[in-house]
């Protein structure tokens, strides 16, 4: 796989530390009402065959948190932007 | 027809062409008491102890592709029972006690072979770690030796004891463990279980879970709608998916394990060997081929192959752990999907859904669980309720905080 970094441009996967699922949300809140989000959110992943995004650090390059929209099957890799755009995306109306 | 001398020698002299088919092909029922989704190991040791056990054989076996194309036939064949948390080793010894009888057990040759499991270990701490490790098996019954670094080089003078990094100081050493022959599990239970009258029926993919009430009600299939009355999920890397037709979602993620195996050689190495720093380790098949196998290459994935990377890797820990290895040319390398859980233990449990049970989250240790795995599993279908033996792998364990971490790495799948 060939990862191509915003900041870095295309590089070799083996410079990526790969973090999971990043379309699960922090609860904002620490209530422990709140507990089954958490659950949800620390314990339990769709794990979707098929397009997926998640968290990937430039650990041997710029070392930033990115998000990488992959193909789970086929490992094609659609995008892949910073994880602060993709925060930024996701909180917009 | 059993297996025996007899039986052997009956076919020589019809020049081996009168044997019968070892399963039938059947057509799919309208009905079964048990579905087993996955024709893998688990879901084939399932219906074996469902019936021989529990006298439930009105069992359907339904696999999407051929039996035992998945896992079972794509792992790196250990048996071992070396785990250290009290939820975890009484199964695993079980598993073991199972494969040291089985052969007799389900009448088939799975070349059951003994020959002792070693984990290396590099440094003072990581001995003492051993010597735990060791210490818990042993109250559980199992056997376990530390191994000074003398001892190792008796067993195995040819690893890098003054590898620079990596210097070996000793190992922990299994002796009833070693490997078996990974597709004669498949095929001894599909052939145990069909002689019971379970229907094991191939190229049959589930393609929804039929609830009414929150109670099971039978599987749509590429071969029509079947019903039962109880469910039971075996279905390894892709259970996922499958849970998600019953509107399950579970704390797993599906990641891609790669093994290989290298050109034959002759007798070289006797048991089976882990480089405990590296994460490599090795056994030598009957045909004289190395086969070996690492990390899994960190990314969810539901190929079954995996990237050079990690090849790349893998051969370096080998070569690092024996340095011989450079000069042998590798043959073949396959991927394999891991049910990688949260805590890194499985899960064998009822779910919240009437009649629906779960067998998952093998991680990348499925295949010396299997025989515990099945006759666990089918007794939880059976009565309704875990066995003592499965009694930690429970569903809700990850929500009451009760994880079985034998890794100690949290809920990152993809560290475990």
């Amino acid at each position: 796989m060939l990862v191509k970094c915003p900041h870095c441009g295309t590089r070799p996967v083996e410079e990526f530390t790969f973090n999971g699922d990043a379309s699960v949300q922090r609860p904002a809140s620490n209530d422990p009402k709140s507990m089954d989000q958490w659950f949800d959110y620390v314990y339990l992943r769709d794990n979707p065959k098929g397009r997926f995004d998640e968290y990937a650090h430039h650990s041997s390059g710029c070392r930033a948190w990115l998000v990488v929209t992959r193909d789970t099957q086929s490992h094609e890799i659609f995008n892949v932007v910073t994880a602060r755009d993709y925060a930024k995306k996701r909180v917009a109306p | 027809m059993k297996y025996s001398v007899f039986s052997l020698l009956k076919n020589t002299l019809s020049g081996h062409k009168k044997w019968p088919a070892a399963w039938r092909d059947p057509q799919p029922k309208q009905d079964y008491d048990v579905i087993i989704i996955g024709g893998g190991g688990h879901g084939l040791a399932t219906a074996y102890y469902l019936a021989k056990v529990h006298g439930i054989s009105n069992v359907a076996v339904l696999e999407k592709s051929w039996l035992g194309s998945g896992n079972v036939g794509r792992n790196t064949t250990i048996i071992r029972s070396n785990y250290m948390l009290p939820g975890n080793n009484p199964f695993y010894e079980w598993s073991m006690k199972l494969w040291e009888g089985l052969e007799q057990d389900f009448n088939f040759n799975a070349m059951v072979s003994q020959r002792g499991v070693l984990n290396l270990c590099h440094t003072d701490p990581q001995r003492d770690a051993f010597a735990r490790r060791g210490n818990a098996m042993r109250i559980d019954g199992v056997d376990a030796e530390l191994l000074d670094r003398e001892r190792v080089r008796e067993m195995y003078p040819f690893l890098d004891f003054n590898n620079a990094r990596f210097p070996i100081k000793g190992g922990i050493l299994q002796r009833r463990g070693g490997t078996v022959r990974h597709d004669a599990v498949a095929w001894g239970y599909a052939r145990g279980a069909d002689s019971r009258g379970v229907d094991i029926i191939q190229n049959c993919e589930v393609t929804g879970i039929k609830t009414v009430k929150g109670k099971v009600m039978g599987v749509q299939t590429s071969r029509g709608f079947i019903g039962c009355k109880k469910l039971g999920l075996a279905a390894a890397g892709n259970s996922s998916e499958v849970a998600a037709m019953a509107g399950l979602k579970l704390p797993i993620e599906s990641h891609v394990l790669q093994a290989f195996v290298s050109e034959g050689l002759k007798p070289y190495i006797d048991g089976v060997v882990t480089f405990g720093a590296g994460h490599f380790y090795v056994s030598q098949s009957d045909k004289g081929g190395l086969v070996f196998g690492g990390d899994i290459d960190g990314y969810n994935s539901y190929a079954r192959r995996g990237n050079l990377p990690m090849v790349e890797h893998v051969i370096e820990a080998g070569v690092a752990m024996i340095p011989g290895l450079a000069r042998v040319r590798v043959l073949r390398s396959w991927g394999g999907i891991m049910d990688m859980s949260m805590d890194g233990s499985p899960i064998i449990d009822r779910t919240p859904i009437d009649g629906l049970y779960l067998n998952a989250g093998w991680c990348y240790g499925g295949f010396k669980a299997t025989p515990a795995s099945g006759w666990c599993f089918a007794h939880t279908i059976a009565k309704g309720a875990p066995h003592k033996l499965n009694a930690a792998y429970r569903l809700d364990r990850f929500r009451r905080g009760c994880m079985i971490d034998e890794k100690g790495q949290g809920a990152s799948p993809n560290l475990h």
